[in-house]
């Protein structure tokens, strides 16, 4: 079997016609009035969801297709009560899987502006204007110095 | 034909880096075949918001998960530890998080001290100087008179402890155990055209300050003004031998898949303690049936991998978050051996800044602290930038069960076979590794931390690959000699973590670089009868 080793072109947005991953992705992450961000089903938030999928796609098909089957007749026709039923057993039985759609939502989520803004992270990427990080007390090495050398003379 | 060199270094990372720059004073025409490509600094995922996303995509650690066209895929379905690695000019120098500490002067002692494995046929003493040298070369940051090594020079000041370092310090100090600053290969200052540290924070998916020491900033630009040559996107294939049984060169695909031929007076590994015996193994011949510099058998075994333990707690107050080199401090505490643990050799620990707030939120849900609904919110809070713990390195004793072959089935892109582990752990690693989770959970405790969480072994974290080309002094129980030249092939050099005899406790690259120079000066004093 040889392995294809590519440079990944972009690829088409993740295929959700049945609303499955848009119905899982609000009930893992809800909008919260309080704390004044968007849930993860927003609509900006869930189309960065869809097309940043990458290398996850057929990992997240198969998730998916794990919660339908325990939804029996489409997931995103089930009351919302019943929805979260079916999640906690998946998540419960099937945490591999529920990684995936953890991974693939959170990715995008946390990068949208109004969510980094609400965590209190500047919205800009690391680079290039870097962070600032305390020094520290060198000082506080004195008891490691004062006990002399540790390492072993072969 | 490509026209004949006098070195061929296939592989242009760590060592074979330091190998080129240093052979390059002779003045002799030297090539460095590399499957990878240079490096793009505006390329690197913290140039970007999805800064996050992109270290489990095009930057992830595993080449199985990345396949891109650099890399070749690695069966490692029958290994609980996961292989790591990077393609490209600068290998695995471009994804380390620069961490650089040296094996200890007991590493190289290890059967005269504690009677398990083989002692090194050279010893830190013989080392040393490489050691410093490469500090320079590489510019590694640490601060002077660490009481866990003989004294060695400090190039520049450390990197900062931060409240990481400060928090878990002082709760070492209350538990009266060693810690230190770490040796970093990170430019905390303006260091031979490298701009300073800005704490992005992103050391581990290449530095897009240029800050970190990679190869391909470090030692490449020297040796190129020194006309060494590096052609990248050349992948090898296979050594060539002639009927004296030297080798003649190897053959190699370029990027459009066209295989050529690279003759050579010598030849040089430096692919990694997997990428060497694959290679090997795949040069096997008529003259050479075991595969290549293998008459003892051990071409491929002895695999060693560091076992990991990961602790992480949280903390009330505030902590650095994903800001600053995500290791600042290390403690050797446990680093020798003691019989009343139950196993022998041990382990350092790193210890490591807070997570972004993807990752945050990731494993915040992997391990069950972070709730899906409405409750997630407030979690999230309580452990965003509120994060803080450690790694446990292991030492990995040799074992020859444990090591690489050929995959009969699985290829890469030009057909040639892929790599397979085979690893285990022994009841030693596991020993070990439940001491240090049980020891650093004590440190997280004494420190404040809450929501511990522990992982043993950690399972993608196969970075550090060595032993399986062994040096020594009998032919019959190692596959080079102790100035790296094989036993079976004459011109055949190897000076990757392959010639590892013993894996020490700590991260290995300072160490592989330094045995590379070894051997370089090596090669160039024994250069009238290097062949003898």
């Amino acid at each position: 079997m040889t392995q294809t080793m590519t440079d990944q072109a972009e690829t088409p947005p993740f295929d959700d016609n049945d609303g499955t991953l848009l119905a899982i992705v609000g009930h893992m992450i809800p909008a919260s009035a309080r704390h004044g961000v968007p849930g993860a089903d927003d609509p900006a938030i869930y189309a960065d969801i869809l097309r940043s999928v990458g290398r996850d796609r057929q990992a997240l098909a198969e998730a998916l297709a794990a919660v339908e089957t325990r939804a029996g007749a489409g997931f995103a026709a089930l009351s919302r009560a019943e929805q979260a039923a079916v999640l906690q057993e998946f998540r419960a039985d099937e945490p591999a899987l529920a990684s995936v759609i953890e991974a693939v939502t959170a990715r995008c989520y946390y990068r949208d502006d109004r969510v980094m803004a609400s965590i209190g992270i500047e919205v800009r990427p690391p680079f290039p204007e870097g962070y600032a990080v305390e020094e520290g007390d060198l000082s506080l090495l004195d008891p490691v110095r004062a006990r002399g050398p540790i390492w072993r003379a072969p | 034909m490509n026209e004949k060199v006098d070195v061929l270094i296939i592989g242009a990372g760590a060592s074979g880096a330091a190998m080129a720059w240093s052979l390059a004073d002779t003045r002799m025409r030297i090539l460095c075949l590399d499957q990878g490509d240079w490096q793009n600094t505006s390329d690197f995922p913290s140039n970007g918001r999805d800064w996050e996303a992109r270290l489990t995509e095009d930057f992830a650690l595993s080449p199985n998960r990345r396949r891109l066209s650099a890399d070749y895929p690695v069966n490692d379905d029958d290994s609980p530890i996961k292989i790591s690695n990077f393609n490209g000019v600068g290998g695995g120098t471009i994804l380390y998080a620069g961490h650089y500490p040296r094996l200890h002067p007991s590493d190289f002692r290890v059967r005269s001290l504690d009677g398990v494995a083989d002692d090194w046929p050279i010893d830190y003493e013989t080392l040393e100087p490489f050691f410093a040298l490469n500090d320079r070369m590489m510019g590694v940051a640490s601060l002077a008179g660490d009481p866990a090594y003989p004294e060695k020079d400090q190039v520049m000041g450390p990197i900062p402890l931060g409240r990481t370092g400060q928090v878990l310090g002082k709760a070492l100090n209350d538990l009266g155990w060693h810690w230190w600053p770490s040796d970093a290969a990170i430019a905390t200052r303006e260091y031979e055209g490298r701009a300073p540290c800005i704490n992005l924070g992103q050391c581990g998916s290449g530095c897009a300050q240029g800050a970190k020491g990679t190869t391909d900033l470090t030692y490449w630009p020297e040796a190129q003004r020194a006309r060494v040559e590096i052609r990248p996107r050349c992948r090898v294939s296979r050594i060539e031998t002639g009927p004296d049984g030297m080798a003649t060169g190897a053959h190699y695909f370029d990027a459009d898949g066209k295989e050529h031929f690279q003759p050579a007076e010598i030849v040089i590994l430096a692919c990694n303690g997997i990428g060497t015996p694959r290679l090997l193994l795949n040069s096997a011949s008529g003259r050479f049936p075991n595969g290549l510099a293998n008459s003892s058998g051990l071409v491929g075994r002895n695999l060693m991998l560091h076992p990991y333990a990961q602790i992480r707690g949280h903390f009330d107050q505030p902590m650095d978050g994903h800001r600053g080199s995500p290791i600042c401090i290390w403690s050797h505490e446990f680093y020798e051996t003691e019989a009343a643990r139950g196993f022998v050799r041990g382990y350092c620990y790193q210890f490591s800044r807070g997570m972004g707030p993807v990752r945050t939120a990731t494993t915040g849900m992997a391990d069950g602290l972070l709730p899906w609904g409405e409750d997630h919110h407030d979690a999230f809070r309580r452990l965003f930038g509120h994060s803080a713990g450690m790694l446990a390195i292991c030492e990995d004793l040799p074992e020859e069960h444990n090591r690489v072959t050929l995959d009969p089935d699985l290829k890469d892109a030009n057909g040639i076979p892929a790599p397979k582990i085979s690893y285990r752990l022994s009841e030693n690693s596991r020993l070990m590794l439940d001491h240090s989770v049980e020891r650093g959970v004590k440190i997280l405790k004494a420190a404040g931390a809450r929501d511990i969480t522990t992982r043993a072994p950690l399972p993608y974290a196969g970075w550090h690959l060595m032993g399986t080309a062994r040096m020594g002094t009998d032919p019959e129980r190692s596959v080079v000699n102790e100035w790296g030249r094989s036993h079976d092939v004459k011109n055949l050099f190897i000076v990757d973590g392959s010639v590892f005899v013993t894996s020490g406790g700590v991260n290995p690259t300072s160490t592989i670089q330094a045995v590379a120079l070894y051997v370089a000066d090596q090669i160039k004093t024994r250069l009238y009868e290097l062949f003898d």
